[in-house]
């Protein structure tokens, strides 16, 4: 009981803090690009996008870096033998961002915000770049941390306690390198979604329309990219954890039998721990064995023969994950970003005619519908990306050293866990809905004005 | 070399960061209704703390991380004995943050005064249970042989644990009032001098009342050290300093009383970072809960690297900001909207600024009526637009 409820408590907060984290990254990143556009050209139509998306992004890392504070703590909080048994190994990449990233996305965002008319330009768009910079040196640090527990690496065992004995290693850790990558690709795409469905809005709605046709095209040009670049940094990475995690990679596909060469079933019904014949529909010969061993003919071990190896070797026990989350989350992720792919790919044909600015065509008021619409889908990624990583890694809570059940804080009662779900629950969706409200009501706004002149101080954005 | 005490002094050193800057961003959110006033005068307040509160809030999290790093059984044990208290706080520490950023988000009264409100009371709460739980660190909490909590939430409210709290409050409620009095002109300025006359004496006394039951707690004989010594006379000074408007040099007495004090708790808990009340024996040290030498090292040459970037760079957000802010960039020019309905968002007409600030422009424009949070933004609404200057 006392796990299901920390496992659930750790999931909620953990997911809706990671709403607004690839959100920062990725605006960061693209207000970064608009400002440098602005100081380059000096055309004002690109200081006016900067600020307008400034504001979304200020309002949103107001919510991540507050949600951030409990990600922080809960560590201790909830599960405090586990703290205590690694703290000094996963700790420490987690100190390193408290004074690496932290500070600086911090203390640049006051700079950037408020110092708009007493820092030069140049400075002032050196700040801008630091934001974005802190906001991703913030993701690797704690995805190093989150691969030492997926695959641990650089420690040794001293009476029993791992420690930790070279810190290089949790940096060069093949699961901690492609899954860097791909949490970055995932945020540039999330954030250039955002930029895309607001400024298709403004285009089909607002009254700058060719001001939000040049941001149109940009979150274009950086999507497309990053969502090829992340499918590709996907699949390598499922190579790494079918290596390392291998449980992770078979109920991914709900491969109960070791098979060589394995199918890629697109769709199955019934299946989970419980249903190991579920009917597979449409498969797709060798694509498994491609996906997990980058081979044509690579073999895949099956769910039980992992079962039999891992009692074998860890003592009685079940450590199959749930299968049925495996299987869809993965598929969630594959599918939708393919329907990216093909908006992405239609909306840059779309601009290369230049239709979006005209606006004539009907195909160009339906791309923009889908534009708008198509946010929802990387937040929905995001989820399953996580589901897929952390649900995969049950029921360890670091593979093969420490159980789940067993990182839990022995002084924290049920009740006080009810207690802290149930708050963090009602303070979550209160703010949350908050957020999501202002955000829309941001992104309708009317684009303001530029200054008449290209030399003309900016005021400050205040509070 | 000694690694083990060098990250307790860090530990302290950053608690200690943490209480002389954030110290004032929480007496500016406790005193951002009362000093503030009105409209103009509530956004003066807030925006003296506009673009420093969020970095002086990661030295609480840098506080925190590097105590996961270093002494990984003092976190655990504190942060799981502590749980009540901490959900609290987090609970506190997000709205307070939240409320910086969407309190101007919206022009409806009663939006703003909420979160007005929720400034208040999360910057009120929020020192507190800091002090609270510093304060138990030193008196003693119910801690087994397993060096696990025992207690429940109500054996946190030990009475010193509670008076370190309310000392605390009182010392960031001086230290604000005062920093709104070094950051501001006219009108503003006078009710924060006025403030902090108030609230000095008070301060001052409550500490003194601390040093002695610190003095006494930490079983330290008939005389008081020089560091108590130095804490009693810092704060003595900040008192007189506040009454004779030297904002500047009562800011310099503030976080000189500030430092001492924290640097008390440490300086009596060492080598202990967590007293057990249950048992002496079942105390956490700096050396049994520390980590390995390997991590000590690494985070030392990690902390020596970045430290003084960070604090250079902090230093140097300070001087770009180092001007005072005046309420007339905030209010309403004749003939406006009786509400001055401006945010960050609608200051960013891309207007001259006048006297230094841009808000001016947007508020100039006349206001649609608005009805609050879900209202929609209809086009041609006037935000600054430039043929109405």
């Amino acid at each position: 009981m006392r796990v299901d409820l920390a496992r659930w408590e750790f999931a909620f907060v953990t997911v809706n803090h990671f709403f607004f984290v690839p959100v920062t990254i990725g605006l960061a990143f693209l207000t970064a690009l608009l400002q440098t556009a602005w100081y380059h050209r000096k055309n004002p139509e690109y200081l006016r996008l900067t600020r307008f998306f400034g504001t979304l992004l200020v309002i949103n890392v107001a919510i991540g870096v507050v949600t951030g504070l409990v990600q922080e703590f809960q560590f201790g909080m909830n599960w405090s033998a586990y703290s205590r048994l690694v703290g000094n190994i996963f700790g420490a990449p987690l100190a390193m961002e408290g004074l690496a990233a932290f500070f600086l996305e911090s203390t640049f965002l006051g700079l950037w915000l408020f110092g708009w008319d007493k820092l030069s330009r140049r400075l002032h768009l050196a700040t801008i770049w630091l934001v974005a910079a802190g906001a991703m040196l913030s993701a690797l640090f704690i995805l190093a941390a989150n691969s030492w527990m997926q695959h641990p690496v650089g420690y040794v065992t001293v009476n029993g306690r791992p420690q930790l004995n070279d810190i290089w290693a949790l940096f060069t850790n093949p699961v901690f390198i492609w899954g860097y990558a791909k949490v970055l690709l995932a945020a540039i795409t999330t954030g250039a979604a955002v930029m895309l469905a607001v400024s298709a809005w403004q285009v089909r709605r607002g009254g700058a329309r060719d001001v939000f046709a040049k941001s149109t095209r940009l979150s274009l040009i950086v999507l497309l990219p990053a969502i090829l670049l992340a499918m590709l940094v996907g699949d390598e990475l499922g190579v790494i954890e079918a290596r390392y995690q291998p449980m992770k990679i078979a109920a991914a596909e709900a491969q109960w039998t070791t098979c060589q060469p394995c199918s890629f079933s697109l769709f199955q019904i019934g299946g989970g721990n419980n249903d190991h014949t579920p009917t597979q529909l449409l498969e797709i010969p060798h694509l498994l064995s491609l996906l997990a061993t980058n081979h044509w003919n690579g073999k895949v071990i099956g769910l039980t023969p992992l079962q039999n190896q891992y009692v074998a070797k860890y003592g009685p026990g079940y450590y199959v994950p749930n299968v049925f989350i495996q299987y869809w989350s993965m598929r969630v992720m594959a599918y939708l970003a393919i329907i990216i792919v093909l908006v992405a790919l239609w909306g840059i044909w779309l601009s290369r005619r230049g239709s979006i600015t005209s606006y004539s065509s009907r195909t160009s008021r339906w791309f923009l519908w889908a534009a708008q619409w198509m946010v929802i889908l990387p937040f929905l990624m995001n989820t399953a990306g996580w589901f897929l990583t952390e649900i995969g890694r049950q029921p360890w809570i670091i593979q093969g050293i420490m159980l789940t059940k067993n990182g839990l804080s022995p002084s924290v009662s049920t009740t006080y866990l009810w207690i802290s779900v149930i708050v963090f629950f009602v303070v979550y969706a209160t703010l949350g809905t908050i957020d999501l409200i202002l955000m829309l009501r941001y992104s309708r706004k009317e684009l303001p004005p530029g200054p008449a002149h290209a030399d003309e101080p900016v005021p400050a954005m205040q509070y | 070399m000694a690694f083990v005490p060098f990250w307790f002094v860090l530990i302290a050193v950053l608690w200690t960061g943490f209480f002389i800057l954030e110290g004032f961003d929480m007496g500016v959110g406790m005193l951002n209704g009362v000093v503030g006033r009105d409209e103009a005068g509530k956004r003066t307040v807030v925006n003296t703390i506009g673009p420093l509160w969020d970095g002086n809030e990661v030295w609480l999290i840098v506080a925190v991380a590097a105590t996961f790093a270093a002494f990984p059984g003092w976190y655990a044990t504190m942060l799981s004995g502590l749980y009540l208290a901490l959900v609290l706080l987090l609970c506190a520490l997000i709205v307070r943050g939240l409320s910086f950023e969407y309190r101007g988000k919206s022009a409806s009264e009663r939006w703003r005064n909420t979160w007005t409100w929720l400034l208040a009371v999360g910057s009120l709460l929020a020192p507190f249970l800091i002090g609270l739980a510093l304060g138990d660190l030193l008196y003693g909490l119910p801690i087994g042989a397993n060096h696990e909590y025992t207690g429940s939430f109500w054996d946190l409210f030990t009475g010193y644990g509670v008076f370190t709290g309310i000392t605390l409050v009182a010392i960031c409620l001086l230290h604000g009032a005062n920093f709104i009095a070094l950051k501001t002109t006219g009108d503003v300025r006078v009710r924060a001098g006025r403030a902090a006359r108030w609230i000095a004496p008070v301060t001052a006394l409550l500490t003194l009342a601390w040093v002695f039951w610190t003095h006494v707690t930490a079983g330290g004989g008939g005389f008081l050290n020089p560091v108590e010594l130095i804490a009693i006379l810092a704060i003595l000074a900040a008192w007189v300093l506040v009454g004779a408007h030297h904002e500047g040099w009562a800011f310099t007495a503030m976080t000189v009383a500030i430092a001492i004090v924290v640097i008390t708790i440490f300086v009596d808990l060492y080598p202990r970072v967590m007293i057990s009340s249950t048992n002496h024996a079942f105390s956490l040290t700096v050396h049994n809960s520390a980590s390995p030498q390997y991590t000590l090292k690494v985070m030392t040459v990690v902390g020596l690297v970045l430290l003084p970037i960070v604090l250079a760079y902090q230093a140097w957000t300070y001087y770009v900001f180092r001007r005072r802010i005046t309420d007339e960039s905030f209010q309403p020019a004749l003939g406006a909207a009786p509400r001055p309905a401006v945010s960050a968002a609608a200051a960013m007409a891309g207007q001259p600024p006048e006297g230094g600030h841009g808000a001016s422009a947007a508020a100039t424009a006349p206001q649609p009526p608005r009805r609050g949070l879900l209202h929609r933004p209809r086009r041609h609404s006037g935000h600054g637009r430039r043929d109405e200057q």
